[in-house]
């Protein structure tokens, strides 16, 4: 019988930001939940992002932002993920973001942002539910 | 000498204790303790009771004292708050250098003391608005600067010669400091009476608040090339703040906040005596940031041991003489990690008690977060709020009447004495791999604060650690009551639109040799500061000044660590 793969996913920072507390808690959570985790690390352009993203294979990118620029950081990965063609790979998000932004995010294809005060366990939960190895 | 040391008081106390503790199993019998183990928000376990013999060991000149006193345990002022309060000091920065200079007119009228300076994320990072890596970014968590003009608007009919401006700011901050003092030379004032801070404490960027540009090494060399410049030209000037703010912000305990902010402080020493400057020459314009978090007393004695460790190592290690190399001045910022997104009326009582904690620890100065920070950049309404809740600890509450007032506390004592014991180990660990670069390099404190904000991640997950109205108390489907601030989208197009035209203004060919001089001096040894500020009175922008120091001394990538 053949194993399933295991679920992959990258955790990354977009822009100039550098609050990396709750991206680096999540990549520590994911890794101890069993999925393959890539950590791009700070300050990292939605080009650079998306290509890393492809390169690496990953089944979902998790995107986080703390200092307000997620509307155009977010937006940008999800737009050049579909022109690459790998709209496939799932993208989701955290950290500062306004409700009215979180609408407009998922309307434009984030597929969830999560808030601060959600748990670890409901994120990795979700993941599991919502993202399937390619 | 002990004063209080006398065998047969404590053969007395201990007796009576084991009593007590024997009742009190009793009363445990027929119902247990509320918790399985009591301990601080940073997870120092604490104990029931403390008494006497928990300090038996203190000696009261030489560890508590007199404020204004050696080991300076007490406060570093002899009158403290009797004579002068802390300077209230709201950090502030949105959208354009007009938009925050509102802000700055707005806090002045309202009764702040002091200014304090946000920038947005391309200008702590060094980047122009123009450039692309700042796209989406303007004016969002800070005022964006590219140039002279716009720290002259920035600061446009504020006295400066009168009040002190404080400027988080780090990569940059010797470029952004150039333009503090060509914006008030050009103005007639001497930089001889400029009050200030630059935060300019990039070994802490490394381990916590990752705004960085060059590798470690030249970074230090660059903020040692300010600390020479202002010891001999801006003598009123802070030219550190040297910050735990960020490295507690980023998860690390109450312990690891104290021991690494004092190893950078070390780190920082030791470069400017390899430069050849005395330390009594440096060392009183080194000035500290800490972070006032959730745990009442466990700030309250950090703040006290924070003083008293700084003044030992100053004295026992450096050999300073001059009181005020010995003294730790130091500002303190609310805990912004503590606020919830939930319930955020919530954070006005958090930031009270914070900032409560932060004036029994006797800070020199104070910023109270707004209770939508944890939302967006504050509004108005909420930062006069803030400010009025520092304006009712200091004339309303009270705790300002006396000086140190939990002094002598059983339990506060014995926690200082625990922290400095604690934090004075993981200094030795540092000292022996060789000093805070080369723990850097070696990630320890990177690692160490990634350990510590998971293992608290993790309590508040599974509510070992509560917060109100979060994981417990918590509304269903609640909607946030409060306004959010929103930073124009336009304001990005219009601030590239006002730094072309600074540009189109000015003599490039003369703004090209100024750049050189700079490159040449951060490829030499020559100090930098001179040329920065001729480079920006010139018209030189941030970030050309910036990619001088990257093509000089190149570019640190972070190494992700979790």
């Amino acid at each position: 019988m053949k194993r399933e793969r295991r679920i992959r996913v990258m955790v990354a920072k977009p822009g100039l930001d550098g609050h990396d507390r709750g991206a680096r808690i999540i990549a520590r959570a994911y890794r101890d939940a069993g999925f393959e985790v890539v950590y791009t690390g700070l300050h990292q352009s939605p080009e650079e992002i998306v290509e890393a993203a492809i390169q690496e294979d990953v089944d979902m990118v998790g995107l986080s932002s703390l200092a307000g620029a997620h509307k155009y950081l977010f937006q940008t990965v999800v737009d050049l993920l579909r022109e690459k063609g790998a709209e496939d790979i799932v993208v989701c998000g955290g950290g500062i973001i306004p409700d009215e932004d979180v609408k407009k995010l998922k309307a434009a294809g984030v597929k969830a942002i999560f808030s601060p005060g959600t748990t670890l366990d409901e994120i990795v939960k979700w993941v599991r539910e919502n993202v399937k190895p390619r | 000498m002990a004063l209080t040391f006398n065998p047969k008081i404590f053969q007395d106390i201990e007796e009576k204790y084991t009593a007590w503790k024997k009742k009190l199993s009793k009363v445990y019998a027929k119902k247990p303790e509320r918790l399985k183990r009591f301990s601080t928000v940073s997870d120092q376990e604490i104990q029931d009771i403390y008494t006497p013999a928990d300090v038996k060991n203190q000696d009261f000149p030489a560890d508590i004292g007199f404020p204004g006193d050696y080991p300076f345990t007490r406060g570093v002022q002899p009158s403290m708050y009797r004579g002068r309060l802390w300077t209230m000091r709201m950090f502030a920065g949105l959208g354009s250098a007009e938009d925050t200079n509102r802000r700055f007119h707005l806090l002045v009228r309202e009764g702040q003391t002091g200014l304090s300076t946000a920038f947005d994320m391309p200008t702590l990072m060094g980047y122009d608005t123009d450039s692309p890596k700042a796209r989406g970014e303007c004016g969002k968590c800070g005022v964006a600067i590219d140039t002279l003009k716009d720290m002259e608007d920035l600061f446009a009919g504020l006295p400066i010669d009168q009040i002190t401006t404080s400027m988080t700011i780090n990569p940059p901050a010797a470029i952004m400091w150039a333009m503090y003092i060509a914006m008030a030379e050009n103005r007639g004032i001497d930089r001889k009476v400029l009050g200030g801070t630059i935060q300019n404490d990039m070994l802490k960027e490394f381990a916590a608040q990752k705004t960085f540009m060059c590798p470690p090494e030249p970074s230090v060399r660059i903020v040692t090339d300010t600390v020479e410049f202002g010891t001999k030209e801006v003598p009123r000037w802070n030219t550190i703040s040297i910050s735990g703010y960020h490295i507690r912000e980023a998860g690390s305990t109450a312990v690891q906040e104290l021991a690494f902010t004092l190893a950078d402080g070390i780190a920082y020493t030791e470069k400017a005596l390899e430069r050849g400057l005395h330390v009594d020459e440096f060392a009183p314009r080194f000035s500290f940031f800490f972070n006032s978090h959730l745990d009442f007393f466990e700030e309250v004695a950090k703040f006290r041991a924070a003083r008293r460790m700084w003044a030992r190592i100053m004295g026992e290690r450096f050999k300073a003489k001059d009181p005020r190399s010995l003294w730790m001045r130091f500002h303190t910022q609310t805990a912004g990690c503590s606020l919830t997104a939930q319930q955020p009326y919530n954070n006005v009582v958090r930031t009270a008690l914070q900032g409560l904690a932060a004036v029994m620890g006797g800070t020199q100065s104070l910023h109270t977060n707004s209770l939508d920070e944890v939302l967006a950049i504050p509004t108005e309404e909420a930062a006069t709020i803030a400010l009025r809740t520092q304006q009712i600890i200091a004339e309303e509450s009270g705790v300002a009447n006396t000086i140190d007032p939990l002094g002598g506390s059983y339990f506060v004592e014995a926690l200082t004495n625990r922290m400095e014991e604690e934090a004075f180990e993981i200094i030795q660990k540092i000292d022996d791999m060789g000093g805070m670069l080369a723990a850097i390099e070696r990630n320890y404190p990177q690692q160490e604060i990634a350990d510590a904000a998971y293992h608290y991640q993790k309590q508040i997950d599974d509510r070992e650690k509560i917060m109100v109205g979060l994981n417990k108390y918590a509304i269903e489907g609640e909607d946030i009551p409060v306004e959010v601030l929103e930073i124009d989208e336009e304001l990005e197009a219009i601030q590239i639109a006002k730094t072309n035209r600074f540009k189109e203004n000015r003599d490039s060919a003369a703004v090209s040799r100024c750049l050189e001089r700079v490159g040449e001096a951060c490829s030499g040894s020559e100090n930098v500061m001179e040329h920065l500020i001729t480079a920006v009175k010139t018209g030189a922008t941030l970030q050309e000044l910036c990619d001088v120091f990257r093509d000089v001394f190149g570019t640190y990538r972070d190494p992700g660590i979790y």
